[in-house]
This record gives structure tokens, C-alpha cells and sequence, in this order.
């Protein structure tokens, strides 16, 4: 009997101890898919400063988007918090959108290999944003799953394990335009 | 199954396939001894079959992918080219999306679009393209192309396809090697044969028939084992990008330039995104393509993708 007893504790324990580890791991690459967003951001922020310069020469008139768009830039920059920083990076995507759109009109600024060169970093750039907030959507939610299905929850509960908040576009009118929904959860 | 269970059955896999080829290896070394070794005492043969195999599975692990991409002759990418800065970009996009270290780029000067992916882990991957590909394909289809191989890197398929390719092609060679010395071999083991019973003359058999067989068995199995992994690469590649219809229209694209990729030869050509050779077999259904074809046919992978767009 003794024996089925310490058994029984063994098994509990080793369970215990894989369903705790497999959780830290999980917050982690959470966390870590998190810094990446980060990384992408900056990205873009490097890049602004080189596309203005090298459109500014061509585009004389439309002086009051190129500053729009460098506020912005500094803005998003400066903004603490996630609401905030979200929201900032919002007002840049649409700056950046409202700029490529100017650029249209300039046909020697379309044909210019670097403005073509910079499009293309910037697109790609835009896609890093997205791919990173997906990967990132993926993994939190994997982590999420973990913390509320039985019988992980319990461990989950014992140390106080926090959900990870999704990226989530709110407003169906700005589809284009990802927010971060902090009120979820 | 899922990617996850994909890659725990993969790492598996390539310690099957190894030990499939060791066996044979130290199988073939073995009949060498028996006809013409110096006897039980000093099996020379087998004891070198066994060195060379497991030699050439460590190194087929380990180097093997360097050997693919010169046997492609494989370029690196030169970034000051619009077009190759591009796919540059598109797979540092898709290796941030699949969450694995970004595989180092190469390109081959080939009109055909084609590509593959290799290495023995996502920390040591190589990702190449044709020329033809980065012309014939637009942005979102590259990006597709670019996430199927990521699929492949993620979920260990290279490592498997790695030591296939390179063992298939050391199993040619050592039953090359086979046959032409027991036809052009010396007859002085003639004599010690005699007098032995039905078995072994069995064994001589079975032995002779696995030499003139090996070569093929192995391109068989290394058939056998892409096939199966186009449709979960297809399908996991679209959990990549969202949008499986840019990897139908890619698909579509690649099959209408129906051309052989030239630079790709018989060894590597299951490692591919589509058939190198443009084989009409791949096309085919039926169960002699289902054993004689790399891939899928491409119309069936298309089908596939079209109804997880909810489109067909």
C-alpha cells in the first residue's frame, strides 16, 4: 500500500513540476515574442529620418506631411506605455500611408532607385510589425490556453500566473489600423 | 499532426534513416568478406563498411548541407540587386512570422522557378532560390514560397531530406563500387565456396539482389518521404502568411514554366518546392506515381490550399 502511496505522490509531483516549468517557458517566449515587436518598431523609426531626407529635395510642396511625419515618428518614439506607444505607432502608419500616396504624384520620385529602395524596407517593414504581432498573438495565446484548461489552471493559480494581452483590432472602421484593446480580460 | 508532432517524428525519423543505411552499408561489407576477405577472423570488409556508413551519415549530418549548395552551385545573395533585397527581406519577414532563426540566403543563376530549403536544424539552414523564381513570382508569393520552406526548416524535414540526399547518393556509389567487383572480381574464392550448403548460397542471393536493388530502395524511400511532407508544409506555410491563394497562384505559376530546373540534379530534387525535372509523373494520379513521384501532384497541393481559402 505504502508503495502505491509514494508512487502516486511521485507521479503528482513530477506533473507538478513539468506543468510549472512548461508555463515558465511559455511566458517566456511570450515576453520575448513581445521584444520582438519591439525591435521591428525601431526599425521603422530608424528608417523615417533617411526616406524624408531623400524625398524632401523632390517634394517642396507637401513640406507640411514630411514634418507630420517626422513628429510623428518622434512622438512614437518618446510614448510610454503600451496604450500610448500603440496608439502613436497608429498615427505613424497613416502618416507613412498619407506620404507613399503623395509620392504618386511625383514621377521622378517613383522612378528614383532610392526612394524605390526605401519603399521596399518600409513595406517590409510594415510586414516585420505584423508578423511580429502575429507570432506574438500565437504564442500569448498558447500561453493563455495553458493557464485556463484543468488541471494546468491549478499551478497556474498557485503562482499567480498573469494572462498575456492580445494585439486586437477593435473598431471594425480601422481595420487597417491595429490598436491594442488593453480592457480585454 | 500538427508542426510540433511533425518535428519530435522527424528527428526520429533521421536516426530510422540512418540506421536503414548503416545496416545496408555493413550488409554489403559483409557479403565482400564472405567472398572475397581473408576469412571470419578478419572481416576487413565489413568492418570498413561500418566506418564508411557511419562516417557518411555523421558527415551527411554535418556537412552536408554545404555540399548541396556547391553541388547547386549556390550564390550567396547580392543585396545591391532591387530584386534579391527583396526576397532578402522577405524571408528575414517570414522567419520573424515562424519565430526561427533567420536561414542564410543563396541564389542559383537558373531561369526556372524552384526552391529549397537544407541544414540539419533551424540554427544551421540554408534557404535557396532560383533567378526565375524572384522574377516569375510577385512580393505575396514569394512571401509564400518563402513561408512553405520556413515550414520545412521549422519542423526539421530538412534534416531528414539532408541525409537522405546525400546518403542516397553515398549508397549509389558504394553499390557502384559492389558491382563492378563481382563481375570483373577475382574467382580464387570460387573454390572456398564449395561445399557450403543451400543457405548460404541464399544469402549470396539475397546479397546480390540487395546491391542491384540498394540504389534504388533508397531513391524510393527518399521519394516516399518528401511526398508526404509537401501537403503539411503547404498547409502550415499558409498558417504562416494567412493566405494560402498566394501559395496556390505561386504553385500555379511555377508548374506553367514547366521547364527542368538544370542546376538541380536527381539527389537533391525532393528537397524542392515542385519537381525539378518537370516530370509529367508528378502530374499523374494513381499508385505508380504515388511511388515514383517526388511531390504530390501540384494540382491536388492547389486544391488543397483553395479550400483552406474557402474558395474551392
Amino acid at each position: 500500500m505504502l508503495w502505491i502511496f509514494l508512487l502516486v505522490v511521485a507521479v503528482a509531483v513530477a506533473w507538478f513540476i513539468a506543468s510549472y516549468n512548461g508555463l515558465v517557458s511559455l511566458r517566456n517566449q511570450a515576453t520575448n515574442g513581445w521584444k520582438q515587436i519591439d525591435v521591428q518598431l525601431k526599425r521603422r523609426h530608424d528608417l523615417i529620418p533617411n526616406l524624408v531626407e531623400t524625398v524632401r529635395g523632390a517634394m517642396k510642396f507637401e513640406q507640411n506631411t514630411l514634418t507630420q511625419v517626422i513628429e510623428a515618428r518622434n512622438k512614437a518614439i518618446a510614448a510610454q506605455g503600451v496604450a500610448e506607444k500603440a496608439t502613436q505607432e497608429n498615427v505613424l502608419t497613416g502618416a507613412l500611408k498619407q506620404l507613399f500616396a503623395l509620392v504618386e504624384n511625383y514621377p521622378d520620385l517613383k522612378s528614383n532607385q532610392n526612394v524605390g529602395k526605401l519603399q521596399e524596407e518600409l513595406v517590409s517593414t510594415e510586414n516585420r510589425i505584423g508578423f511580429a504581432r502575429q507570432f506574438y498573438n500565437d504564442i500569448a495565446t498558447k500561453f493563455n490556453t495553458a493557464l485556463q484548461v484543468f488541471p494546468t489552471n491549478m499551478v497556474a493559480g498557485m503562482f499567480s500566473f498573469k494572462e498575456a494581452e492580445l494585439f486586437e483590432i477593435t473598431d471594425s472602421a480601422e481595420r487597417s489600423v491595429p490598436k491594442v484593446d488593453l480592457n480585454i480580460k | 499532426m500538427n508542426i510540433y508532432e511533425q518535428a519530435l517524428s522527424n528527428r526520429r525519423a533521421t536516426w530510422a534513416v540512418s540506421s536503414v543505411f548503416v545496416v545496408l552499408f555493413l550488409f554489403i561489407g559483409f557479403g565482400f568478406d564472405y567472398m572475397y576477405g581473408a576469412g571470419p577472423s578478419v572481416p576487413i570488409f565489413t568492418i570498413g563498411a561500418l566506418i564508411l556508413g557511419i562516417v557518411s551519415a555523421y558527415s551527411s549530418y554535418e556537412y552536408g548541407d554545404r555540399f548541396i549548395l556547391s553541388s547547386t552551385h549556390a550564390q550567396p545573395l547580392d543585396l545591391e540587386d532591387p530584386a534579391q533585397k527583396q526576397w532578402q527581406n522577405v524571408v528575414e519577414e517570414m522567419s520573424i512570422a515562424a519565430g526561427i532563426p533567420l536561414p542564410k540566403t543563396f541564389v542559383i543563376e537558373d531561369q526556372d522557378p524552384n526552391a529549397f530549403a537544407t541544414g540539419k536544424d533551424p540554427q544551421h539552414s540554408s534557404l535557396v532560390v532560383t533567378k526565375g523564381l524572384l522574377q516569375v513570382l510577385d512580393r505575396d508569393e514569394q512571401q509564400a514560397v518563402a513561408a512553405h520552406e520556413m515550414s520545412h526548416i521549422r519542423n526539421f524535414d530538412i534534416r531528414v531530406m539532408l541525409m537522405l540526399s546525400v546518403l542516397v547518393g553515398a549508397v549509389a556509389l558504394i553499390s557502384d563500387w559492389a558491382r563492378r567487383g563481382i563481375f570483373r572480381g577475382s574467382r580464387r574464392s570460387g573454390s572456398r565456396r564449395q561445399g557450403q550448403g543451400n543457405a548460404a548460397l541464399l544469402l549470396l542471393a539475397v546479397w546480390l539482389v540487395t546491391i542491384i536493388l540498394a540504389p534504388l530502395l533508397s531513391q524510393l524511400l527518399a521519394m516516399c518521404v518528401s511526398r508526404k511532407r509537401e501537403y503539411l508544409a503547404d498547409a502550415s506555410g499558409a498558417e504562416l502568411t494567412r493566405h494560402p491563394l498566394a501559395l496556390a497562384r505561386a504553385l500555379e505559376k511555377i508548374d506553367s514554366r514547366n521547364e527542368p530546373t538544370r542546376s538541380i540534379h536527381q539527389g537533391t530534387a525532393h528537397l524542392c518546392i515542385a519537381d525539378p525535372k518537370g516530370r509529367p509523373l508528378n502530374a499523374k494520379q494513381g499508385w505508380v506515381a504515388d511511388v515514383l513521384a517526388t511531390h504530390p501532384p501540384i494540382n491536388r497541393r492547389i486544391e488543397a490550399l483553395k479550400q483552406m481559402a474557402y474558395v474551392s
